[in-house]
């Protein structure tokens, strides 16, 4: 065997005290964990605004094989003379100033999609947006499968992720939902693992989100339809494959939304600390007594 | 109150400040060399990955008629300006003769209607723009390896060349794939577009058809195959049109 083996993994439970307390710190985060956390923080967000600028190209979505110009898309962000919209299906909504219709740094008006700040490039380059969003696609899919394939070996998805006995049961997921809903999260040893919600939330993002918005994004490619022809028929044709695409990324965008909410309400410097450090300090369970504070 | 709206002016700009200094470094970052180096070897990898996946026959997946789209949308050039091409759209293309040439040992020079004698070939394809959408036609033509063959590609070939007789500002358009996409099974120069005659908003009198990469690769109004052992002396060496002006990727399979 290798010099580090699963066994030795470091989650040093014996160097924790046996009976948790609030205010105790943890060893929450494995190096695997950390690395790619915030690796995936800089790719996730190259890729996500690098999208949007591909989008651009072409800004409307179509279901099945094909969709052009004179087919009827069932997403248009498009615009008039004077204002921007975003259309689904039958429902238009006014985005002007923000999508469709928007003025740049400068004070031009554009009638891209997605205006300057949320896309790479922030002028319309698509050719320079596919070099963005290939490259980082390699970042996204080689560390993730390398992430992917080690926390199975070190059990960090078995034991940390994997919902235990009766944390599937619909009372205790709804209590967890009242529990979020009220802004009353675990304190003390509770807060050792993570709820029942939030192992929910990570393995759809590890185990469908991702998956689907690489898969979806590989059925894009005309190359990888006669290497892999399945994927048209997994996903109902490439354009299809294109709009599942975008709303994989925007689900991952609203995944991002939430987990960077949760940790402003959670403490975001022991959240945040606990992400580069590993240790986490468990909340107290009680708000400490006055006499305690300066 | 109004130190609240300051501060909330404050963090506003502040935040606005930050994003657009991080946007302009994407950008900054976007121009360096070294930066688009890393990106070129990311596409070097794309290709070497695909190939590596792929069998060499590997076909895109042809259609039925039902499947087809009921409107095939133009793009690009749909009219080559030269007075030359103009001469040929008068007469038909009568006078018209595709040039196979280069690192060939028979040079040709053949007329529609000797490419039209030549055993054919149609599919039923999705043609997928570089933008984003796909529109499903039926393409008519001869198979590229039997024009190659015909002349004799050279052992030192190493990539082939579409010359077209559009243009963008006085550029003229080309492109270039390499002999693995040439010799490929469904690389044909269509002649035949939805069983009628090719139109010229779609590149008449023969478009470039290779089915496993992007429109833009999928050059119209060839004039001339040429087979080459390097793209360095040609355009601006990087293999096409767009290519050369826009910086897209020469490997259009994704």
């Amino acid at each position: 065997m290798t010099a580090l083996t699963a066994d030795e993994t470091p989650i040093p439970a014996e160097a924790e005290p046996a009976e948790l307390k609030g205010g105790d710190s943890v060893y929450r985060h494995r190096w695997s964990t950390r690395l790619w956390h915030w690796f995936n923080a800089l790719t996730v967000f190259v890729l996500l605004m690098s999208g949007l600028m591909i989008f651009n190209a072409h800004p409307r979505l179509y279901w099945g094989e094909y969709g052009a110009n004179a087919d009827t898309p069932w997403l248009v962000i498009g615009s008039t003379p004077t204002t921007g919209f975003l259309r689904i299906g039958a429902v238009q909504i006014p985005t002007t100033g923000v999508l469709g219709r928007w003025k740049d740094g400068e004070g031009n008006v554009r009638t891209h999609a997605f205006p300057g700040w949320a896309t790479i490039p922030s002028s319309y380059n698509l050719a320079g947006a596919r070099s963005w969003h290939f490259l980082f696609a390699w970042l996204l899919v080689v560390p993730g499968l390398a992430y992917w394939l080690w926390s199975f070996f070190n059990r960090h998805i078995q034991r940390d992720l994997a919902p235990k006995k009766g944390e599937l049961a619909p009372r205790h997921i709804w209590h967890d939902v009242k529990e979020h809903a009220r802004l009353r999260f675990p304190k003390g040893p509770a807060a050792r693992n993570y709820n029942i919600l939030q192992k929910i939330s990570y393995l759809g993002v590890l185990f469908f989100l991702l998956p689907l918005v690489v898969l979806t994004g590989l059925t894009m490619s005309p190359g990888m339809n006669a290497a892999w022809p399945w994927l048209l028929d997994l996903f109902g044709g490439r354009q299809s494959a294109r709009s599942l695409h975008f709303i994989a990324a925007f689900m991952i965008l609203g995944f991002i939304i939430v987990h960077l909410l949760m940790v402003l309400l959670a403490g975001p410097i022991n959240e945040v600390r606990s992400m580069i450090t590993g240790r986490y300090r468990l909340p107290e369970e009680t708000e400490p007594l006055p006499e305690t504070q300066p | 109150m109004i130190e609240k709206m300051s501060r909330r002016r404050l963090i506003g700009s502040l935040g606005a400040g930050a994003s657009g200094l991080l946007l302009a470094g994407c950008d900054r970052v976007g121009r360096s060399p070294a930066f688009q180096g890393l990106q070129a070897s990311a596409e070097d990898w794309t290709l070497g990955a695909q190939r590596l996946i792929t069998d060499r026959t590997a076909l895109a997946r042809e259609f039925t008629p039902e499947q087809m789209s009921p409107t095939f949308r133009t793009n690009g050039n749909v009219m080559p300006a030269s007075a030359a091409y103009q001469a040929h759209v008068g007469s038909k293309f009568a006078d018209w003769r595709l040039v196979v040439d280069g690192q060939v040992a028979r040079p040709l020079a053949l007329s529609l209607d000797q490419i039209r004698r030549m055993p054919a070939r149609s599919q039923i394809t999705r043609h997928d723009c570089v933008e984003g959408w796909s529109a499903i036609g039926k393409w008519t033509g001869v198979p590229l390896k039997l024009l190659l063959d015909g002349a004799g590609v050279k052992p030192s070939a190493r990539y082939i060349v579409f010359h077209c007789a559009d243009d963008f500002r006085g550029t003229p358009y080309y492109e270039s794939i390499d002999l693995v996409d040439a010799y490929h099974p469904q690389s044909i120069l269509a002649w035949g577009m939805n069983d009628a005659m090719l139109p010229i908003g779609h590149g008449a009198p023969l478009r470039l058809r290779v089915e496993r990469q992007l429109g833009y690769k999928q050059a119209k109004y060839v004039m001339r195959v040429e087979a080459v052992d390097s793209l360095a002396g040609m355009g601006a060496g990087k293999g096409g049109y767009w290519e050369d002006v826009a910086g897209y990727q020469w490997y259009a399979g994704i």
